[in-house]
């Protein structure tokens, strides 16, 4: 059993957070993890061939679902979840039924600090997540709930207290998420910086969301974290996390929830082919040209005061407006509201939670 | 990265609140020594200054400050008399450091050196618009992550680089009184754009900055009633930082925040701090007044210099913050006041 990196006071959460993780090999990673992993629930997400069989290890509490469990549960709905392609694990942010989820992918191992102690990944998503968050002004000694941090001089008293935290997006030692034409440039380059720091990511600021190493509260921003049409039949791939972390923040930023970024580190250890990625992401690179400014510019109305309003609202958006880039936005638009409606069909009651007020626990 | 950094590129800032400068000056000689130094004496100190050799530099007393400035409603006592330093330097760069700093030591043990860390932020470009998620992009070792549309990958010019500090962090008094023996010890190997219409607290304490582009909206603004010499009991950076990043903003100019760091101070005393918070608690109060007016700031298309923006900006500080609070008004005051010296004393040849 490793050694606890955690300090006594962050609760495990174990009843209350599920690990989503797509697979579409093995689940041999997971051995790697045993020690952090094991007292939570795991949705397995498998994509591929269903009439294979995904092994799980010995002794974890988990679910299983292919892609026939995706069809039979969702019906006609199922159309919106991807295949052949990671972005299928969103299925298991709607199945799930606990209100933290954390995602991870299955080349993802436990990385060690510069002191050499492994890190508990999952403890530092918790922590991120447990603790508010500060959007509408930068703390340049970055997140002070942190110990040993605090608020620097001049930061003004009244924004203090922070937001609730929605999204703790985790970073990758070794093998750095780069696009496919960077990492053509540069297939020696591994990231070997660890920086200490997690921040909040500022109001009105986007930033590219990795789902390598992603945790969230699934209750305050779960809806919105569907990520799109990718893989078999579709014109693009590598861009299903990226298009669920533009939607997510601008709802966050709408409904006044927070975004971190930074710890913790994984190592990730594969680096997928670049030519293959840069066929799956080739359109990605023109269209997000014209994604970001859209995103930009995205103006909710105040009646959105759900996640699921801001959401359909979105989707109209996106019909109106991104329709003319390629027909693919179209259907993408569509599928969001599939999405939405699934969602609200297998998340019943209190699924529609108006906007939280007070800071998460 | 192997950029190359020309003496006569910088100038050192140094603002002289303490009479003997030689401990600081001798710590900073490997990093100092080969550029020039505008070394400014506070108009309020007495002592003359202690300066050691082998250092390319001027120091500016209250006279020279009186006789280059003639009449000016600009109070350059304290912290603020660096701005005289900003003014009278010809430099493309000016990196200024309190002087109860000394350089850091960074994980590896190695002493940072401050100045070459400013210059090399300066000059590589910004990314305000989209944030990285492996911070600077430029940085060795680090790019551009998937996602990060390609066309904001040129950045912006950089011109302004906020620091930080170990040891003593900037805290204000409140912070200081509650936690008096917390020391940042945590080193953050990090640089990263401040993104657009982020605002943020500019400390002072270790900033560089592009004299050339941004030099008139530096300025010695807003003054505490009570200001006092620790800077704690300041905000006149803070002040100087909101207004100058609403101008970076407008400008499409970029702000770094991060590397480098200096070690910072002995120790603070508790009871001096809390003696301040008695006295200070309007700087405090002062924030709260001026944030919805930097949340929603906005310059017109017709400001495009530095100086511009500073006009537009103190019409705006005068007519929606001088109601609130005299010291806005003499704030608003002195922001044209200061663009006046600028055009004077500041812009004068190369």
């Amino acid at each position: 059993m490793a050694d606890s990196a955690s300090i006594p006071s962050t609760p495990l959460l174990k009843d209350e957070l599920d690990i989503v993780i797509p697979t579409i090999r093995n689940l041999d990673f997971l051995e790697m993890w045993r020690p952090y992993f094991q007292p939570y629930h795991l949705i397995i997400v498998q994509d591929g061939d269903p009439s294979k069989t995904i092994k799980v290890p010995e002794g974890f509490d988990y679910e299983l679902y292919n892609r026939n469990d995706i069809n039979r549960i969702l019906g006609p709905k199922a159309s919106c979840i991807s295949f052949k392609d990671s972005a299928c694990r969103c299925f298991g942010y709607m199945i799930s039924k606990k209100k933290y989820i954390y995602t991870i992918d299955d080349d993802c191992f436990v990385a060690k600090d510069p002191s050499g102690k492994e890190i508990n990944a999952l403890e530092q998503h918790i922590k991120n997540l447990l603790c508010p968050s500060t959007p509408f002004f930068f703390n340049t000694l970055y997140d002070p709930f942190r110990e040993g941090a605090d608020f620097v001089r001049g930061y003004p008293f009244s924004l203090r207290e922070g937001v609730p935290t929605a999204v703790s997006h985790g970073l990758w030692l070794n093998i750095p998420d780069y696009d496919a034409p960077t990492q053509l440039v540069k297939p020696r380059e591994r990231n070997t910086r660890y920086v200490d720091a997690v921040l909040t990511v500022p109001k009105g600021t986007l930033f590219p969301m990795c789902g390598m190493n992603l945790g969230f509260n699934r209750e305050l921003i779960g809806p919105a974290m569907y990520f799109g049409l990718m893989g078999d039949g579709q014109p693009i791939g590598r861009y299903d996390d990226m298009w669920a972390g533009w939607c997510t923040k601008v709802i966050c930023d709408h409904l006044g929830l927070g975004v971190k970024t930074g710890l913790p580190y994984i190592w990730h250890s594969k680096a997928s082919n670049p030519f293959v990625n840069l066929k799956k992401e080739y359109k990605g690179i023109f269209w997000q040209e014209e994604l970001i400014p859209f995103f930009q510019s995205v103006v909710l109305p105040k009646d959105c005061t759900t996640v699921q309003k801001c959401y359909i609202e979105l989707s109209k958006q996106v019909k109106e407006k991104l329709g003319k880039i390629d027909p693919y936005f179209d259907k993408l638009a569509d599928a969001m509201v599939t999405w939405i409606e699934a969602w609200d069909e297998h998340n019943p009651s209190g699924a529609a939670a108006e906007k939280p007020n007070g800071t998460a626990k | 990265m192997s950029l190359n950094i020309e003496d006569n590129e910088v100038d050192i800032v140094i603002a002289a609140l303490r009479s003997d400068l030689t401990a600081f000056m001798e710590k900073w000689r490997p990093f100092f020594s080969r550029f020039h130094l505008i070394i400014i004496k506070d108009p309020d100190m007495e002592e003359d200054l202690q300066i050691p050799p082998g250092f390319d530099h001027q120091v500016f007393t209250k006279s020279d400050m009186a006789q280059i400035l003639g009449a000016t409603s600009i109070n350059f006592s304290g912290h603020s008399c660096r701005y005289f330093g900003y003014l009278v330097s010809r430099k493309k760069y000016i990196v200024s450091i309190d002087d109860d700093c000394l350089p850091a030591r960074d994980n590896t043990g190695t002493l940072v050196d401050a100045v070459a860390q400013h210059i090399v932020n300066l000059k590589t470009p910004a990314t305000p618009f989209f944030f990285n998620t492996l911070y600077d992009p430029f940085c060795k070792g680090a790019d551009f992550v998937r996602g990060f549309p390609f066309s904001l990958r040129n950045g912006v010019e950089c011109v302004l680089s906020c620091g930080l500090w170990l040891n003593i962090a900037d805290y204000d008094a409140p912070t200081q009184v509650v936690k008096p023996n917390d020391r940042n010890v945590r080193y953050v190997d990090a640089v990263m754009t401040v993104p657009v219409r982020a605002m943020m607290p500019v400390s002072g304490i270790n900033i560089g900055f592009n004299r050339e582009l941004l030099g008139p909206a530096l300025l010695p603004g807003l003054r505490l009633a009570g200001e006092g010499k620790q800077r704690w009991e300041t905000m006149e950076d803070i002040w100087c930082g909101l207004c100058t990043k609403v101008v970076c903003d407008h400008l499409g100019l970029g702000v770094k925040s991060g590397l480098p760091y200096v070690w910072r101070g002995d120790g603070v005393d508790a009871q001096g701090a809390m003696e301040s918070l008695k006295r200070e608690w309007e700087g405090v109060k002062l924030m709260e007044e001026v944030v919805p007016f930097f949340q929603s700031v906005r310059l017109p298309r017709t400001a495009v210099t530095a100086e511009d923006c500073v006009i537009e900006m103190a019409a705006m500080v005068k007519e929606q913050l001088g109601p609130l609070n005299p010291v806005f008004a003499s704030a608003a005051d002195a922001m044209v006041e200061w663009v006046k010296l600028w055009k004077a004393v500041g812009s004068q040849g190369a």
